[in-house]
């Protein structure tokens, strides 16, 4: 058994039952037979990562900071759109450069307002992940220093990578 | 020596913006890097990145699984194996194809003969940077037969789409096996001449050593990682730390350095390439018999959700995250680069450095641009 | 054909004949560097126009001739327009009382050192005006390294001159290879009875040539993958042209001078049958060490260079310099 992803498995539900604006996070789409549990130990041979954590958006900072004292480093931001439940997603990859184990954090907001804070503050890398996701997606990263077009040319105010982008 | 001067306040003395533009000898591809200088002295300097970004993010959105696979040979280009490995894994690992096990041995020789190649080009280029315009072209006599040896087999002399989900599209031959037995052979000495000529030479290293220091915990808060990483004393490496392929069977170090300054992750490149040739030996002596493309389904359709896959490519972890809902279109595809990473950290290390020492930090990254702006 | 012992008119012709040694030198120390530049990469070098390349040089001349002499807005245009004119000044100017064997020296002076010493550090003024006058900061970050590098490498250098000086007692660069007669024993560089750091005097005189005349290792000043062109960067076609010209005709100068001062000028190293051809193959020697050194090291970093010229080069010329001094006060007064 891995001691790290125990001990973070009772940070997080510690987290997630506590945690700020505590309304049952919605379920993966689609959804099996069961909702699956906010805090869920997963198959690395299977999925890729060995631990999912579904959060509320502004439970993320308190997320990535037992995440950055447990001695993880920032892998990748993801944003997912999932225009057809009016949601967007963000996946913070988590990896260990010491100790096995592969952690993800999800959480999602509406499309209306798709408005997630900043974890600059606790990982300086994810300062660029941020700028790249919210040029992708038009997510705004409440508290990010400087949210300026990236990858896209310094004028762009469209986003591609959401599914309702018309070229 | 360390070259950052304390007696320099930023704010009191006059600054200027030199722009490393997009074109410059230094830059590897088109890197534009603002930097606020005083004097010699960078006071700031700032990334600006996407004057090759091609969208590839979009095109998986926009390409069945099978069609984007020739994709991800263009994101880095000098280590197209790597990239490749990592999408049709991640696609096997949603789809449960079996790979068998010729394939995978496949795989994992051509890999590290992509990976030399691959630390081959970045040695010429920091040569270059740093003043020494020979051992390119000796560099390149090297790489030139790797690069025969890998278009017999493959196809392509760089942008590989070798892997196909299931395995490798191609067989290899006798010819290939002696051919890669005799590079073995001929490079040992090589990388010896290499050490001697260029890796001792006094003004490389007074070039190298003590500049540019970057710590494990700057990389932890950066997520850099390969040569980066292991030349600040982490020994980490997606080979060992999430095993994939027929790594597991494999013996092979992980070169790493104490000190964090230029010449660690030098060496730390230089030893790989000691490493990848032990790799592909034992590769080579375990080659089994067998066919070289499992069972696949006609009509790739994943099952809904989301599937990671991580490899140590050339220039540190390169992880791609596919999300599926099910149809025949990947619904998102996510490439996490490690030069994205790399070069991340570069304003924070680079600061109150002299402008020759911020580039040899800059070289060492070994960023290749297409890797960061995809 | 007496016309030609009247002083006028042989000095004219001198004269003529160093600005054609320049030229062609330039010329074709360019393909030297190319081919050489080649061979050290394992590859042939220029070797398309005429046979082996030999007319590579004719090409890229026509090329230079034919560009646009391109002036930027905003530069100081007659000091843009001067550099080119000055930096080829002063190498010429040293060659003409170079010896080039017993009879061949455009002028005779009798102060030939001290000539060459105070001419050669106006290149300098030249690649300074070009830098700054270019109004971009790649140019002027090259300009106020090349000052300070060469500020740096001129002091040991004139230690190196002075101990010369004394040891030789002149400063007729004829008469110095005139005390170099006989065998290759009798050469500046083996008079070690007076001063026996005399091998290290001549590294370090050749060290300083190189950071003199901006070449690898030292190379700051135009450290192509630093800052593209350097000083040179606003120049096109024949303004280029010339600053590259300058650069292989400091080089000459600068091999002439250790070949004159050091390894015995034109004297055969027998003893017998002296003349130009030894001042020639000895100088493209050094030519092509230059070349070889060029090819093969990485450059340093500024600070580095520096710390070499004020730290070690200059500690040591002075500690040569007295001893040298002592020894011929001690022993040979």
């Amino acid at each position: 058994m891995n001691p790290t992803l125990d001990q973070l498995c009772d940070q997080f539900g510690r987290l997630v039952a506590t945690g700020p604006s505590g309304s049952r996070p919605p379920s993966n789409p689609p959804a099996p037979d069961a909702p699956p549990a906010p805090i869920q130990r997963t198959e690395h041979a299977a999925k890729g990562y060995d631990l999912e954590v579904t959060v509320a958006p502004t439970a993320v900072v308190m997320a990535a900071e037992i995440m950055d004292r447990a001695g993880f480093a920032l892998d990748a931001i993801t944003g997912v759109d999932w225009i057809a439940q009016e949601q967007m997603e963000v996946v913070y990859d988590y990896f260990h450069p010491t100790a096995p184990g592969r952690v993800a954090v999800r959480t999602r907001v509406p499309r209306a307002r798709p408005e997630v804070p900043t974890i600059a503050a606790v990982y300086p890398g994810a300062n660029w992940h941020e700028r790249e996701t919210h040029d992708f997606f038009g997510l705004v990263f409440a508290g990010h220093p400087d949210l300026s077009p990236f990858l896209l040319p310094e004028d762009a105010t469209f986003h591609p990578l959401r599914k309702d982008y018309q070229p | 020596m360390n070259a950052v001067d304390p007696t320099v306040r930023p704010g009191v003395n006059e600054t200027f913006v030199l722009n490393l533009g997009p074109q410059h000898p230094a830059a590897h591809g088109v890197l534009r890097v603002k930097m606020t200088m005083d004097g010699e002295y960078v006071m700031r300097a700032e990334p600006v990145i996407g004057y090759i970004h091609r969208m590839h993010e979009k095109m998986g959105e926009n390409r069945t699984w099978a069609q984007f696979l020739p994709n991800t040979g263009r994101i880095d280009y000098l280590s197209a194996l790597h990239y490749n490995h990592a999408y049709v894994a991640a696609v096997e690992r949603a789809l449960k194809i079996e790979v068998p096990r010729r394939a995978e041995f496949l795989r994992v020789i051509t890999s590290e003969m992509n990976r030399i190649s691959s630390h081959l080009v970045w040695w010429s280029a920091y040569l270059i940077d740093l003043g020494g315009l020979t051992p390119l072209l000796y560099a390149f006599d090297d790489r030139e037969k790797l690069l025969d040896l890998l278009e017999a087999v493959t196809g392509s002399r760089l942008t590989y789409t070798y892997f196909r989900f299931g395995g490798v599209y191609n067989d290899v031959d006798e010819a290939f096996v002696r051919g890669t037995r005799q590079f073995v052979r001929e490079f040992r000495p090589r990388l010896k001449m290499y050490r001697d000529l260029v890796t001792t030479n006094i003004i490389l290293r007074k070039r190298l050593e003590a500049i540019g220091p970057i710590s494990a915990e700057l990389c932890r808060k950066y997520g850099a990682t390969g040569p980066v990483l292991r030349g600040a004393g982490v020994a980490y490496d997606v080979r060992r730390a999430e095993p994939y392929s027929v790594y597991p069977e494999l013996e092979f170090e992980i070169p790493t350095r104490r000190e964090g300054d230029s010449m660690a992750r030098y060496l730390v490149h230089m030893a790989e390439l000691e490493q990848s040739l032990r790799i592909i030996e034992q590769g080579l002596d375990k080659l089994p018999e067998g066919p070289v493309m499992g069972k696949v389904p006609r009509v790739l359709r994943p099952p809904a959700g989301d599937y990671c896959f991580a490899v140590e490519a050339a220039r540190g972890r390169f992880m791609v995250r596919l999300v599926s809902d099910g149809k025949d279109v990947p619904y998102r595809v996510k490439l996490r680069t490690p030069s994205f990473s790399n070069l991340s950290l570069f304003e924070e290390a680079s600061r109150g450095m002299i402008l020759p020492d911020a580039l040899a930090l800059m070289g060492s990254l070994d960023l290749v641009i297409p890797d960061i702006d995809r | 054909m007496s016309f030609l012992t009247h002083e006028p008119y042989r000095l004219l012709l001198a004269l003529v004949a160093v600005l054609a040694f320049v030229g062609v030198n330039a010329m074709y120390l360019v393909l030297a560097e190319r081919k050489g530049a080649g061979r050290f990469q394992r590859r042939p070098g220029p070797n398309e126009a005429g046979y082996g390349g030999w007319l590579q040089p004719v090409a890229d001349v026509a090329k230079m001739l034919s560009k646009q002499l391109l002036v930027p807005p905003g530069t100081d245009t007659i000091l843009f327009r001067l550099a080119p004119l000055i930096v080829l000044a002063p190498a010429m100017m040293c060659l003409a009382v170079v010896p080039f064997s017993d009879t061949l020296t455009a002028r005779d002076v009798n102060f030939g050192l001290l000539m060459v010493f105070s001419f050669g550090s106006i290149n300098v003024l030249a690649v300074m005006l070009s830098g700054w006058s270019s109004r971009n900061k790649y140019a002027i970050i090259s300009a106020a390294r090349v000052v300070s590098q060469n500020v740096a490498y001129e002091i040991p250098m004139l230690l190196v001159a002075i101990t010369l000086l004394m040891i030789t007692g002149t400063m007729d660069l004829n008469e110095i290879v005139r005390q170099q007669a006989g065998g290759f024993w009798h050469w500046n560089l083996f008079r070690v009875w007076v001063n026996p750091l005399m091998p290290v005097t001549f590294v370090i005189y050749f060290i300083c040539m190189l950071a003199e005349t901006n070449r690898a290792p030292f190379d700051m000043a135009e450290a192509e993958s630093e800052l593209v062109a350097g000083a040179f960067t606003e120049y096109a076609g024949m303004g280029f042209g010339v600053f590259f010209m300058a650069e292989y005709a400091n080089i000459v100068l600068g091999c002439s001078l250790a070949t004159v001062l050091f390894l015995g000028g034109w004297q055969s190293p027998i003893g017998v049958l002296s003349g130009v051809v030894w001042f020639l193959l000895k100088m493209y020697a050094l030519v092509f060490t230059v070349i070889w050194v060029r090819w093969t090291f990485p450059r340093t970093q500024f600070y580095a260079l520096l710390n070499l010229s004020w730290k070690i080069l200059i500690p040591i010329s002075l500690f040569t310099l007295l001893l040298s001094g002592a020894l011929l006060k001690l022993f040979h007064a």
